[in-house]
């Protein structure tokens, strides 16, 4: 007896074949879709060029919060970029075999994400031409950047990452683009054989792939952990009150990753209907993915308890003012809101049906999102809002210029995202087909 | 002396492993396995008889390049331009191991994905002669390098194996 799949499992032909069909000329709903994010994309760029053209006054930016909605959307952004790359390394030095089905989107996700933060800073800087002064190169004056500043840190974590996500997610891509290679045709064909680098699984091929990838994988781990870290020394290495916490760095991982997580969800979720991948990303899927989100909130909310508790507890004046202010002042529906998003909202998954249920799934990691941004709005411009002398405070008022950058940059990320699921294989056809039953003539036991 | 190629087409990981533990058997070690994905039992049975891949002394070799980089880098721009604040050294180990690390961490993968290209003989500007297509589909191909004398043997072998298809 010929022992290929077990029952209601699709088989090894039946990837390749569903992966095949996404790649193939999209309809009319997509490219709506494209023209409709691609305008609101051009309506941030055109803002962009009027806030260089008249200057950094019309994005709203003055003292004291001169890091105001650019900052906080850049911080959210590399936050998004945590998941991928968490579920692509970390999860497979655990050999967690539920990620091999979600993995890529969310690597996708990482990779668009870190190139729509690496914007910000630029954005930010104003005059981003001189952007290259932060890197060290040799010059005639002998300036080099100051290496005991985080903000060159961010620059070292942030390309770091952004490139070991790139090569950890190009690697992925070779034996996958190597399987729609063989099944296409004419031009298609050729332009895959290009992106395969003629990649044929022969052993020796396989053997060194795999290698690599855990070594990848390995050298990825560390880097995720790190990366949020040092973005947190942006802040915690300053004196301003509600910044200057030890806490910071596992905070803001957690954070990260939480937030990563519910971005993963909002993509996947409907790339499972459109592409009908049910027999691939299933409830079992969505019910681990929710209890992460569940576990991460949990976590953050003891974090926030804890800087809460530490700022009483410390008998510091400044930060107990600091939070008296952000709980009670202006920005109070801010403050309490980022609370109800990522604190309240989340306990649902508490309840088995809720993470299973698309509709919760979608309300959630919206809740979600719009709680971390709004986390990293009240640490930055609360934070520089209200700082140790009373001639320094201020409130910040949005421009439209600013705001429709930060809505542009998201038309710029799901840009790259529908590009990316109609011309690559957005499910690994070779790890999912790994976690599937190897075909056997006999089957194990010796049965015939 | 010319040496003949013949290539057996299975559906099944047994069958193939079958086929590559008998052709050992009969002394035939010049064999290229394809296999759409990678096959654990597979890599065993191959990797019995051939040196550990050499990836990892890539990854080593890169990543030490990044840490000594990194040092060197921060510590001679630091004595080059000295920024110093409060009398102290301008040099300072704690925020350069900051740096060293992102360097590490970033030869480090460079050099692993150059281990990928270098070993892997990538890219191939042409298909193998005993390439199929159906390799990244569902069927395992065995492709053996023999003395053209002895390919019958080779055919015979893999037919009795199980392949669903041979050719020279």
């Amino acid at each position: 007896m010929s022992v290929a799949t077990q029952p209601g499992q699709p088989s090894w032909a039946d990837v390749n074949r569903d992966v095949a069909r996404t790649v193939g000329m999209p309809g009319n709903t997509y490219f709506a879709w494209m023209c409709l994010v691609a305008l609101i994309l051009g309506c941030g760029v055109l803002a962009w060029a009027y806030q260089i053209w008249t200057g950094m006054g019309a994005a709203g930016k003055r003292t004291p919060q001169m890091w105001a909605m650019y900052i906080t959307t850049f911080v959210f952004w590399i936050g998004i970029g945590h998941a991928g790359t968490l579920i692509s390394a970390i999860l497979y030095l655990f050999r967690a075999k539920w990620r091999t089905s979600i993995y890529r989107g969310a690597e996708a996700m990482t990779v668009f994400a870190v190139m729509t933060a690496g914007l910000f800073p630029l954005i930010h800087a104003g005059r981003m031409w001189f952007a290259y002064w932060l890197t060290p190169y040799p010059n005639q004056r002998y300036l080099w950047p100051n290496f005991k500043s985080p903000l060159v840190w961010d620059v070292f974590a942030i390309s770091t990452y952004l490139t070991i996500s790139v090569v950890f997610f190009l690697v992925g891509l070779v034996p996958d683009i190597a399987a729609l290679r063989d099944q296409s045709t004419g031009v298609k064909k050729k332009i895959y054989a290009v992106m395969s680098l003629g990649w044929e699984g022969s052993d020796s091929q396989w053997r060194h792939y795999r290698r690599a990838y855990g070594l990848l994988a390995s050298l990825a781990t560390p880097l995720v952990l790190s990366v949020h870290s040092v973005v947190s020394f942006d802040f915690a290495m300053a004196l301003v009150p509600g910044w200057h916490s030890t806490l910071f760095a596992p905070f803001f991982v957690d954070g990260a990753i939480f937030s990563g997580f519910a971005m993963v969800l909002l993509l996947i979720i409907p790339m499972r209907y459109l592409f009908n991948w049910y027999a691939y990303i299933t409830d079992k899927h969505m019910d681990a993915m929710a209890k992460l989100i569940l576990v991460t909130s949990l976590v953050l909310t003891y974090f926030y308890i804890c800087e809460a508790f530490t700022s009483w507890y410390s008998g510091e004046h400044f930060e107990r003012a600091s939070l008296f202010y952000r709980a009670t002042r202006q920005y109070a529906w801010a403050f309490w809101l980022q609370y109800l998003c990522n604190s309240v909202v989340p306990l649902v998954f508490f309840w088995r049906k809720a993470r299973t249920h698309i509709a919760t799934l979608y309300i959630v990691s919206l809740f979600v999102l719009v709680g971390m941004w709004f986390e990293r709005f009240n640490i930055i411009v609360l934070g520089l809002g209200f700082d140790f002398y009373p001639y320094t405070w201020g409130t910040y008022y949005p421009t439209v210029t600013d705001s429709t950058i930060i809505v542009g940059s998201f038309a710029w990320f799901f840009l790259l995202f529908l590009g990316f699921i109609r011309v690559m294989p957005s499910l690994s056809i070779v790890e999912v087909k790994e976690v599937l039953a190897h075909p056997l003539k006999h089957a194990p036991g010796g049965r015939h | 002396m010319a040496m003949a190629s013949v290539l057996g087409i299975f559906a099944h990981v047994d069958t193939t492993l079958d086929a590559i533990r008998k052709l050992r058997e009969k002394g035939f070690s010049e064999l290229t396995v394809y296999t759409p994905v990678p096959v654990e039992e597979i890599e065993e049975e191959i990797e019995r008889v051939r040196p550990l891949s050499k990836v990892r002394l890539f990854t080593l070799v890169g990543a030490l390049t990044g840490t000594s980089t990194g040092f060197f880098l921060t510590i001679w721009s630091s004595l080059k331009w000295s920024l110093v604040t409060g009398a102290k050294d301008p040099v300072s180990f704690p925020p350069f191991i900051i740096i060293a690390f992102e360097l590490t961490i970033l030869f480090g993968g460079l050099a692993t994905a150059l281990a990928i290209l270098l070993l892997g003989r990538l890219p191939r500007l042409s298909p193998s002669p005993t390439y199929d297509p159906r390799f990244t589909l569902d069927r395992f191909g065995v492709a053996v390098s023999c003395p053209p004398e002895t390919a019958a043997t080779v055919t015979s072998l893999l037919t009795a194996s199980g392949a669903e298809e041979v050719r020279r």
